[in-house]
């Protein structure tokens, strides 16, 4: 019974996991915003930055990673294989997530030493949408680190209780 | 008896010493990323202005400091070549330290969170860095690599080092996942000689 309620806290896990990622990838794809001063147009979307590009494509891969994680059953043998791919993706959000949050600081306020300019004065629903998809892909990040922890448990476990 | 000698051939030895050889390149990789990263500095003049025939000199600085994704890669490559040289020790001085249950469960998750540290730390800096040299004409930021090479050099080596580092840490981090599969139920140290199981 332990056991049953485990598996479904994983697979409840690994769904929000899914929608989060989902979300984050989404939120990033639909924020585009066009602004005009000065009779120049300027449209700021996601493909502007690389680093919001590799986000994308991080959460897509993610997101279709544990959608495909979902439906695998218990007895299959490729569950040792999930422990190393648990990982890769969480290097892979954690990766990315950095990556946008580092360029949308700069984007928010700027580097003066650089004589960069924030461009979140310009074009502020942009911005917010981009701070939406980066809190959602920290919260697929978070709930990774715990599928991990939990996939090492229960690759772990099984074989110590086999020897005893 | 068969399942006693797997585990002593598995845990004693010769995974030990491939971790341990690892554990050092990653060490030296983040070590060296974090050092060149934090001395990277260069200062120039330059000609701003002209005053009638005097021309006006400025003098700007590029420090690591000024960007906060480089701020996070020293401190986080500091941090994982911290806990290499922490699992160096043990391994070295720990001698009859017993790697049993949690302590090896918790050596494993300590690697898989470094991995996902310095893997952050490296992308950003990465990307950060590939604004500073290609600038960004969206949102009107120019390139700072034409001005100042030395801290674009120097930054880059830094990266390719961490880079190095975040491979190094996956390769160790299933080394020591593969440990945990292959328990140590028998009482044996993995750093001692093994004993002869009747």
């Amino acid at each position: 019974m332990v056991k049953l309620t485990k598996r479904i806290g994983a697979l409840v896990l690994r769904l929000a996991a899914f929608g989060a990622a989902l979300a984050a990838l989404i939120v990033m794809v639909t924020s585009r915003e066009r602004a005009s001063f000065f009779a120049v147009s300027l449209e700021a979307k996601y493909t502007d930055m690389a680093a919001f590009k590799y986000f994308v494509i991080a959460n897509a891969v993610v997101s279709v990673y544990s959608f495909l994680v979902l439906f695998l059953p218990k007895e299959s043998l490729l569950w040792k294989f999930v422990v190393v791919l648990d990982l890769v993706m969480t290097m892979l959000l954690t990766s990315s997530l950095s990556a946008a949050l580092a360029v949308a600081q700069v984007g928010k306020k700027g580097n003066a030493n650089a004589g960069w300019l924030p461009i979140c004065g310009q074009v502020p629903k942009f911005c917010d949408q981009v701070t939406g998809a980066l809190i959602a892909g920290f919260v697929a990040l978070v709930l990774y680190v715990l599928l991990l922890l939990y996939s090492l448990h229960s690759v772990v476990d099984p074989f110590l209780l086999q020897k005893s | 008896m068969a399942v006693a000698k797997l585990v002593l051939a598995a845990t004693s030895g010769k995974s030990s010493k491939i971790l341990l050889g690892l554990r050092v390149l990653a060490f030296a990789a983040t070590l060296s990323a974090a050092i060149v990263m934090g001395l990277n500095k260069e200062t120039k003049t330059f000609v701003v202005g002209n005053v009638g025939n005097t021309p006006i000199k400025a003098t700007f600085t590029a420090k690591f400091q000024h960007t906060p994704a480089f701020v996070y890669f020293v401190v986080a490559n500091a941090m994982v070549s911290f806990h290499n040289l922490l699992m160096i020790a043990l391994q070295l001085f720990g001698g009859k330290t017993e790697l049993t249950g949690f302590r090896l469960v918790s050596v494993a998750i300590l690697d898989m969170l470094n991995v996902t540290l310095i893997s952050a730390a490296a992308n950003a800096a990465a990307f950060m860095a590939e604004v500073g040299k290609n600038g960004n004409k969206h949102a009107r930021w120019d390139k700072i690599c034409d001005r100042f090479a030395t801290y674009c050099d120097h930054g880059a080596g830094a990266l390719i080092a961490a880079f190095a580092g975040v491979v190094l840490m996956i390769i160790i981090s299933a080394v020591s996942i593969s440990r945990l599969v292959q328990p140590n139920k028998c009482s044996i140290s993995t750093a001692a000689s093994p004993s002869v199981v009747p």
